[in-house]
């Protein structure tokens, strides 16, 4: 019997020849992700573990991204203990400010992140990594602690659900609109327990890029990881960045799946999730009602890349930000911070009037560099739009492409690209 | 293992950020993560919890964030077991690894009101209200997550496997 792309990378982690969901294996990991909210309470943990070492310092990967550049005392004193760690345990992956990026923008950029590797992080979007065709996933404090002791984590073998994307793509219609479109059919526990595997022309259309955005979100339809077949285009992005060998695992053709869901993506709108849960979407035609917004957040390490940047320099080209709106974008690494600047991107987000930043999570979940007053409502390109998600309890968030997102800063309320000209 | 408390009632997708905000993520300590546990949803939470009772949630509960912050500021709250008709899948782990108890039983869940108390035998997975006298039966955890239980944790298990 075939076997799915999780059911593989698990096997061949875990020195068998074949795996079926529900069993529980004890597998190697290829890396070990921590950030500064999670590293530190992994480091209390693995402290009690009693080894004098990591359980190889090239696979541990510790990204502060969350409240860096420090926002308060506290946040520094955090950073400044997994940094000591690092440094005690001569950790290679340890990314400082001015080094440092969006750690699901980051790994994939330094080849940290290979095709048929197992990464875990402690951190949900760890799934990101799906679109390179490996197992990535989100794991908690204690499982990255026991994990850089003994190089393994357990694992339950998921069913896979296997979506089919037909068709091609509208106008402004990007990866983003298709996880959420996705999310809203199937809902934020839809693949509670579950791998899925995103395929079809359109993902193998899909830049990296656009592929990474989808992955990210699999965990906002509870899904273990969004596996994506490494092909040609996964190579292509690879091949001046890959640190290890690796070697390519996708599905079988007889691999078996729990469900298999065809979706004709050339019926897709630019989507928006409303408040407060991911799974709240609509196509931009389908609201009627004017929703004005305060803040507008393009980032993140859902839609931080190059490609979001050139879409959104692309729609604020000439225009300038609504009075009533402050727009915000987060390049994603310093070598994309660098690219956009000396593409000339910068000129047209400075010129529009938005503010652009240093690498950081900040905004996204409510930590700092822009938090919501009560009653204000933020369009974002980030993934999750949870009560009090960017600020006030009694704030709003509206989750959407870069596209949306820079045509809605200049309007002042939730528009499509096309309402700008 | 048997625990008896007082009746927290939630309902779906109570999710990590509702259960500790990341505004107070720059520390782990226990006193600050029980002192905000839940404040998002439920202001009062920490002031009217006392040791033992037992947080209810609906369908995906822990959904969202890996930070293992939520079920610790659920456990240092002084909550003595979780009961939902069903867990996100890192929280569900992370509960396990730190010894949070946790059931999965929908039936439980739908009976339960704010303020029942419950009678709950974590080894057998026997919820029972006792103000409805309803026994009701958790899904046992497969044998693997047990040892993890029993051994007190994810840490302890790992230990005794590296001697």
């Amino acid at each position: 019997m075939g076997m799915t792309m999780i059911e593989k990378i698990l096997a061949a982690h875990s020195d068998r020849d074949e795996l079926k969901p529900g069993e529980i294996v004890n597998a190697r990991v290829d890396m070990v992700l921590g950030n500064d909210i999670t590293t530190p309470v992994a480091v209390k943990e693995f402290e009690k573990i009693g080894v004098d070492k990591v359980f190889d310092k090239d696979r541990i990967a510790i990204v502060p991204d969350h409240f860096t550049p420090n926002k308060d005392i506290k946040a520094a004193e955090q950073v400044n203990m997994i940094r000591k760690f690092a440094k005690k345990y001569e950790i290679t992956n340890f990314f400082e400010v001015g080094q440092m990026g969006i750690e699901h923008v980051l790994l994939p950029e330094k080849g940290l992140t290979l095709p048929g590797e197992i990464i875990i992080g402690a951190d949900s979007h760890t799934c990101t990594y799906g679109a390179l065709g490996a197992l990535g996933t989100g794991v908690g404090s204690t499982d990255m602690a026991a994990a850089m002791a003994t190089g393994k984590a357990w694992f339950k073998v998921p069913p896979t659900i296997k979506i089919i994307y037909k068709g091609e793509l509208k106008p402004h219609v990007s990866g983003k609109d298709l996880i959420l479109y996705t999310i809203g059919k199937i809902g934020v526990d839809g693949a509670l327990y579950k791998a899925m595997e995103f395929t079809g022309e359109a993902i193998e259309n899909l830049s990296m890029d656009g592929r990474m955005t989808m992955s990210n979100m699999a965990i906002e339809a509870g899904g273990k990881a969004g596996l994506i077949a490494a092909d040609e285009k996964t190579e292509a992005y690879l091949k001046d960045k890959a640190q290890r060998d690796y070697t390519v695992l996708n599905a079988d053709p007889d691999a078996e799946y729990e469900k298999v869901i065809e979706i004709d993506v050339s019926q897709i709108t630019p989507q928006i999730a409303f408040p407060s849960l991911p799974e709240n979407t609509k196509g931009l035609d389908e609201i009627e009602e004017k929703i004005e917004i305060q803040q507008a957040v393009i980032g993140s390490c859902t839609n931080g890349r190059l490609e979001d940047l050139r879409v959104a320099a692309e729609i604020l080209k000439g225009h300038t930000v609504n009075e009533n709106v402050r727009c915000l974008v987060f390049p994603g690494t310093q070598k994309i911070y660098k690219q956009a600047m000396n593409e000339g991107l910068f000129d047209i987000f400075i010129d529009a009037g938005v503010a652009v930043s240093t690498p950081t999570c900040g905004p996204c979940l409510g930590g700092h560099m822009g938090i919501l007053a009560e009653g204000e409502k933020a369009i974002s390109t980030t993934n999750r739009n949870f009560v009090g998600r960017m600020g006030s309890t009694k704030s709003e968030v509206y989750l959407a492409s870069p596209a949306v997102a820079a045509a809605s800063a200049i309007k002042g309320y939730i528009a499509g690209p096309e309402e700008v000209k | 293992m048997k625990l008896k408390g007082k009746v927290f009632k939630y309902g779906d997708n109570v999710d990590t950020d509702v259960i500790i905000p990341a505004r107070y993520l720059n520390s782990s300590d226990p006193a600050n993560l029980a002192a905000h546990c839940m404040e998002d949803i439920d202001e009062n939470f920490a002031e009217e919890v006392t040791d033992g009772d037992i947080i209810v949630g609906g369908k995906n509960f822990g959904s969202g964030s890996s930070r293992e912050h939520a079920p610790l500021a659920i456990k240092y709250a002084g909550v003595s077991c979780v009961i939902a008709e069903s867990f996100a899948r890192i929280f569900y782990r992370n509960s396990i690894n730190i010894g949070l108890p946790i059931l999965e039983s929908p039936e439980a869940v739908k009976a339960a009101e704010a303020g029942d108390e419950l009678e709950v035998d974590i080894d057998q997975g026997e919820i029972k209200n006792m103000r409805t006298g309803e026994t009701y039966q958790a899904e046992p955890f497969p044998p693997f997550m047990q040892e993890i239980i029993k051994d007190g944790g994810l840490i302890e298990h790992v230990k005794k496997e590296l001697v």
